[in-house]
């Protein structure tokens, strides 16, 4: 027991007197992270799933825009899941391969949630940053016009705008991309402002450092924790926004198709008995959403300062 | 060490804007005396403490030093220059003369940047240039002379303990070779033990690069161990400056013999035998100091003058200013 001890101290006094480099709150928060199994899985499998929607393509026989006329019009009996027939995932009622349409759904809906995503971030860091530094009067009118912007409901303004600029990816967006940086910024003005008093950054202003060194150096990369886990959250959300909106026929319009679009249709031909049609989109939407639930979670117990 | 004047502060005030609960946007605001008509000069070597209550006015006055805080009027003439007349610009070229050392010691620093970073960035600030062998020299150097393993470079603010975090805010100071370092509260959030290091350590360093130090403190022992001059400070005035050995044989105004008389002495027959004079009360609100002088709703020799007449801060024996009516 006590050699035990004794190699363990010997252990610890080598490794306090190397020189090796020190761990930083990044790499802490990694280790963290790993331990986190949920996270760490979650992490893999939408990995996996990003990189079957770039892959998938090249193991599908049929495109997503080829008919088989033979399933269309009786996918029930015909157009089912079946590796002969080609149609791993079955087909829809026009006869159209589903592998290759949930391919096509995944890429633009998490091209969509990531897209929107780092909209948000960037706006909604800059906006809250800047904000939160200048304080005073600044920070109050640029405070209010977001309070005013959150105050309008969100999904009637993205109705409005697909309605009256006509149904396009790139109108979806800008709608959500105009809108999901509101929260964010809210975050990081609060983040900047009890960040502006730490005596670190004092230090740093006593000693000359320009302000905007001030905002590089010492604020961004103190925020990147809190934005880093917002952001992980933000994206599932504009996901479901995004499939909503599909849902409801007012966002992504044919030939190109989402994981919104997929459940629609799959939903709609319920009663014809082809539930692989709602079953494999919806499968691929749970569980993306659940893995990026889980890694926000993961990320915010593993940058939470107050396990540090 | 020379003698002569560094940093001149003249009636240096610093008010604050405070609006209160419920108050409409256009009533207008209560001034806080923050920092009332203070002055000293400090001579090249010299430490001055500074001392006082919570609340007084200590750190404000640091940092209306430094202008961190903006100062409403007076002078602080820094080597015959109006540090509080000139731009930004200007002002970052004395900044390198001057730093701080803070109260939280992990809190000064940044727990992102390792503390090679942190120690070599006032170098990196004022000089861009340096060549990056010179940089990792230069901060191996001061780490030494602080007292840290210069192996420990790439190590994070929190692998350190309280101590040795302060030990890296001053190196921090000192890689620069200012000449004034302003100490606001530094051993405070420290152990005793660790008090007594730190402060030793900033006497072996004065001693040995010629600095001039402000030392801010609650603490009267350690002030007294470490000045060469005391002030002390109540509701942002001054109240009493002098060397520091007059200060403790012979304190004249009644706050400061108050202070005094509560300093715990590290012998108990004498600690026994100790006449302790209590201050009662609470501290005035700064926002609306008493009339006068400002220390008399507390005062045991408070008279009807004192609530008329605020008491000038005089000369009355060499080098031993007081601000009251009835000082000893």
């Amino acid at each position: 027991m006590i050699a035990i001890n004794k190699n363990k101290i010997k252990e610890m006094a080598d490794n306090l007197s190397d020189s090796g480099t020190g761990r930083s709150l990044w790499k802490d928060a990694r280790i963290r992270f790993m331990q986190n199994k949920a996270a760490t899985v979650s992490l893999f499998i939408l990995a996996a799933i990003v990189l079957f929607s770039f892959i998938g393509p090249y193991f599908a026989v049929w495109s997503y825009e080829k008919i088989d006329w033979n399933a269309m019009g009786s996918a029930a009996r015909v157009g089912m899941p079946s590796i002969e027939s080609g149609h791993f995932f079955g087909t829809d009622d026009l006869g159209r391969d589903l592998y290759s349409r949930v391919i096509q759904g995944t890429q633009i809906s998490l091209m969509v949630g990531f897209l929107g995503a780092t909209v948000a971030v960037f706006v909604g860091t800059l906006y809250g940053a800047t904000s939160g530094y200048l304080g005073g009067k600044t920070d109050q009118i640029m405070m209010r016009i977001v309070d005013i912007l959150m105050s309008i409901p969100y999904m009637f303004v993205l109705i409005l705008l697909l309605v009256v600029f006509g149904r396009s990816i790139g109108m979806l967006f800008i709608g959500i991309g105009l809108l999901s940086w509101l929260d964010m910024s809210r975050i990081v003005r609060g983040q900047t402002l009890n960040l502006k008093n730490k005596e670190f950054i004092e230090a740093a202003r006593v000693t000359g450092v320009s302000d905007f060194k001030i905002i590089t150096r010492h604020i961004v990369p103190n925020l990147l924790g809190i934005v880093a886990v917002y952001a992980t959250l933000l994206v599932p959300g504009i996901i479901l926004a995004e499939s909503f909106i599909s849902f409801l026929g007012l966002g992504v319009q044919e030939p190109s198709t989402s994981w919104g679009a997929l459940i629609k249709e799959g939903a709609g031909t319920i009663r014809y008995d082809t539930e692989w049609q709602l079953l494999f989109p919806l499968a691929f939407f749970v569980v993306s959403l659940f893995c990026f639930y889980f890694i926000g979670d993961g990320l915010r117990d593993a940058l939470d300062p107050k396990d540090r | 060490m020379s003698e002569h004047k560094i940093l001149q502060v003249q009636n240096l005030k610093v008010n604050f804007d405070v609006s209160s609960e419920g108050d409409m946007p256009w009533t207008k605001a209560k001034k806080l005396q923050a920092v009332n008509n203070v002055s000293f000069d400090l001579n090249s070597g010299e430490t001055l403490g500074i001392v006082g209550e919570s609340g007084c006015g200590k750190s404000t006055l640091a940092r209306a030093i430094v202008k961190m805080v903006p100062a409403d009027s007076g002078k602080v003439i820094w080597f015959g220059n109006d540090l509080l007349t000139l731009n930004k610009s200007e002002m970052r070229q004395h900044r390198k003369q001057i730093q701080m050392i803070f109260q939280d010691p992990l809190a000064s620093l940044n727990p992102r940047m390792n503390i090679g970073e942190i120690i070599a960035e006032p170098l990196r600030t004022h000089y861009p240039k340096t060549p990056e062998s010179d940089v990792k020299e230069r901060v191996k150097d001061v780490m030494n002379k602080v007292g840290l393993l210069d192996n420990l470079v790439n190590r994070y603010p929190h692998e350190f303990s309280g101590g040795q975090c302060q030990r890296i805010g001053i190196a921090r100071a000192l890689i620069l070779k200012p000449k004034l370092i302003i100490c606001d509260e530094p051993v405070s959030a420290l152990d005793v033990s660790i008090q007594a290091q730190v402060v030793n350590l900033l006497m072996d360093l004065q001693e040995e690069m010629d600095l001039t130090l402000i030392f801010i403190a609650h603490d009267l022992s350690i002030v007294k161990h470490i000045s060469t001059k005391i002030m002390v400070l109540y509701l942002g005035n001054m109240v009493e400056l002098a060397n520091s050995n007059d200060i403790y044989t012979k304190p004249r105004h009644p706050y400061t013999q108050a202070l005094i008389s509560a300093v715990p002495i590290p012998d108990p027959s004498i600690e026994k035998s100790k006449k302790l004079i209590l201050i009662e009360g609470d501290l005035p609100s700064p926002v609306d100091p008493p009339s006068g002088c400002v220390f008399r709703t507390r005062c045991q020799k408070a008279q009807d003058i004192c609530a008329i007449e605020k008491p000038e801060f005089k000369e009355v024996s060499n080098n031993h200013e007081v601000a009251c009516h009835f000082h000893d």
